[in-house]
């Protein structure tokens, strides 16, 4: 299995849609086929047209608010005293998160296929939060399918999907989180694809959300490149890129600009999440061993039993909590052009106290994995490394949960 | 040999009549139970749809999600399906019996493990959910070397050349789902119109048989009795629901409501 240079990953796939001849493909109902094609078609014309390009790249200026903030870590620096840590503050994007971009273009999508109404579905609710935010810009009618136990436990999004004039489907099947949510918006689309554009929310389902999603959030690397550029002059020799994994869509868009260098000069490193220390339960396919299986309509690594049943997985970060991971990670790992390792919920816990006691910053419990490693790590690096980390997310959302766990402080503090 | 879902076919052509299928799934509510309800229906229905449980259904309404969670949950395995399917055949060895479930099961058995203990239980058909065309065109050569059936699906939303391309690779039995939904929806478009749809995909290769399934109950039923074969399988899954809440027998129940589905295509 090979990664090739000059060519985007997301146009790496073979004809049938599958990365490295076995990750992604279309694993669908035969309903399907026909929209999927229909937005393949449609996806692959509007790429190379320059006035959608900038039509994207207006609403990205103008109604996201891109470029985010490339910022040095300085005080965290200082206490760990290793490597230089940066952050990529992708959390000041309009909503909060990296999802928004993913979200826009889906949504200027179903408005050149003339659907009226998108469906989505939300783990930590950023996604659907997003989607319901573009949706009211662009006019559609909006739907997301959430799990009932992460609309109890995500409920500052909930209210901003609902004031947003989404409707919240809670979906109350198996494990009742972002899996499930997932499940349940596809089957709303099999019933309803002919009235309906559907948003995944990160890269992963049918090939087809995959490649957009990628497209969409490789936003991220674009703007870093260039402020790496302005700050060091060039491409740093010792650059090394964190960012927690999920479903995959914030990592692949913060890595793709740079996957043609060598990893020598640039590494990128996937934090999974690791579920509770004292748990068998966990988040992280990739860094556990999962064996590949199909999960919505993609073949990828996946937790799953002998028999072929998904497993439930655990985690105090929603948006991570999903047994599966993005066909474009298990490429990555298999050509080995990423690493990829775990961090448990204590340790996303400890890295949110650390970065939020030393920075004005506050990465929601996804990003915190990343710190999490990025802070473990850069303690043994030389001080010209350097390392940089995405926070994708704010903290806003989470904080019902950090009072829970970490006491009042932490959350007023902020 | 002639496959036995061909000669069930031909029966139900002989009289007349559309064949019936049923469709309930393997360990619902428990491994014994559901080989009872198999045993139960097959004097009145025709063919036997058998659910292999998914826990991640991205084609299944509520009833059949009810139905597989309830086996998974009571301990279901691949292995016990083919003991099911097994134990049946040693009751009515000539009553076609179809695997019905998501590829992930059976990419995780093993492709060609799979189909052996097809073969070696008796199964006569598989229909794969989400295994669609072309992607399943070296699996379903597999299948067709074992004198198996790969049953294709079709949909409202397959074009026209699509439609040709599948019934020129397809065996001798296809699936037409009669509307945009999940198994078991109400059913949201006029009989009429699915039958003239029903039509369209049998003038492409009429020797091909085509059942129609999706939102079909005892009381829609009647009025589809023009096409080769009909699917029945959420009603079902909803009255073997009912029945465990009631506190009723599901094999009892199930078995009076196939045999009043049969009467309403006599």
């Amino acid at each position: 299995m090979k990664l090739k240079k000059g060519i985007p990953v997301i146009d790496q796939g073979n004809k049938l849609g599958f990365w490295g001849g076995k990750f992604g493909g279309n694993f669908v109902p035969e309903t399907l086929k026909k929209p999927i094609e229909d937005l393949e078609v449609l996806f692959n014309k509007l790429k190379k047209d320059k006035k959608f390009i900038q039509e994207r790249d207006r609403y990205f200026k103008n109604w996201i608010g891109v470029p985010t903030r490339f910022i040095k870590l300085e005080n965290l620096t200082r206490h760990v005293g290793g490597a230089q840590i940066w952050s990529k503050v992708v959390s000041d994007a309009n909503g909060g998160a990296h999802k928004v971009y993913n979200a826009t273009v889906h949504c200027l999508l179903a408005k050149r296929s003339g659907k009226k109404v998108i469906i989505g579905d939300t783990g930590a609710g950023y996604a659907g939060k997003m989607l319901s935010m573009a949706a009211k810009k662009f006019g559609l009618k909006c739907k997301i399918f959430m799990g009932a136990k992460d609309i109890a436990r995500q409920q500052p999004n909930v209210k901003a999907m609902k004031k947003n004039g989404a409707e919240v489907v809670p979906v109350y099947s198996g494990s009742q989180t972002l899996v499930d949510a997932v499940s349940e918006c596809m089957r709303f689309w099999v019933a309803n694809c002919d009235t309906t554009a559907m948003c995944v929310g990160s890269t992963v389902g049918p090939a087809i959300f995959v490649r957009i999603c990628g497209w969409s959030t490789s936003q991220i690397s674009r703007e870093l490149k260039v402020q790496l550029i302005k700050e060091f002059g060039s491409i740093p020799k010792k650059l090394k890129l964190y960012n927690c994994v999920g479903g995959g869509s914030s990592s692949f868009g913060f890595w793709n600009e740079f996957m043609d260098y060598d990893k020598k000069q640039c590494e990128f490193i996937g934090v999974e999440a690791g579920g509770p220390a004292k748990s068998k339960k966990h988040a992280a396919p990739l860094t556990y061993g999962s064996k590949i299986g199909i999960l919505h309509g993609a073949a990828q690594y996946v937790n799953q039993n002998s028999d072929g049943q998904i497993e439930e997985t655990e985690s105090i970060s929603a948006g991570l909590d999903y047994p599966g991971i993005s066909p474009l990670h298990c490429f990555l790992k298999d050509t080995k052009r990423a690493r990829y390792t775990a961090a448990s919920d204590e340790q996303a816990l400890e890295a949110y106290k650390l970065v939020t006691k030393f920075e004005k910053l506050r990465p929601s419990l996804e990003p915190s994995h990343a710190f999490a490693v990025a802070i473990s790590e850069s303690k043994k690096l030389s001080k010209d490394t350097i390392v940089v980390v995405n926070s994708c997310g704010d903290a806003y959302k989470d904080r019902g949960i950090l009072e829970k766990r970490l006491g009042k402080k932490y959350v007023k503090s902020n | 040999m002639l496959n036995p879902i061909s000669v069930a076919f031909k029966k139900a052509k002989h009289e007349n009549r559309p064949a019936l299928l049923t469709y309930t799934v393997a360990g619902d509510s428990s491994k014994k139970q559901s080989l009872n309800i198999l045993k139960s229906i097959s004097k009145n229905a025709d063919i036997l749809e058998v659910g292999v449980p998914h826990n991640t259904p991205v084609a299944d309404g509520s009833q059949i999600q009810t139905s597989a969670y309830r086996a998974i949950k009571n301990g279901i395995k691949v292995n016990d399906i083919f003991k099911i399917v097994k134990d049946f055949k040693k009751f009515d060895k000539n009553k076609p019996v179809i695997l019905m479930g998501y590829y992930n099961m059976i990419f995780q058995y093993g492709e060609n493990k799979f189909l052996n203990k097809c073969k070696l239980s008796g199964v006569n058909g598989l229909i794969v959910v989400d295994l669609p065309w072309p992607e399943n065109k070296n699996f379903a050569k597999k299948c067709k070397k074992k004198s198996i059936y790969f049953i294709q699906l079709l949909s409202p939303t397959t074009t026209k050349i699509r439609l040709k391309k599948i019934i020129r690779d397809s065996h001798p039995m296809n699936y037409f789902i009669s509307m945009l939904s999940t198994t078991g929806g109400k059913l949201k478009v006029s009989p009429k119109e699915i039958i003239k749809n029903y039509i369209k995909i049998k003038k492409i290769n009429p020797k091909k048989k085509v059942v129609i399934g999706f939102g079909i109950t005892e009381k829609t039923i009647g009025k589809l009795k023009s096409a080769d074969g009909l699917v029945v399988g959420s009603a079902i899954c909803k009255e073997i629901s009912k029945s465990l809440k009631h506190r009723q027998n599901p094999v009892t129940n199930v078995s009076k409501l196939v045999k009043k589905l049969k009467n309403k295509i006599l």
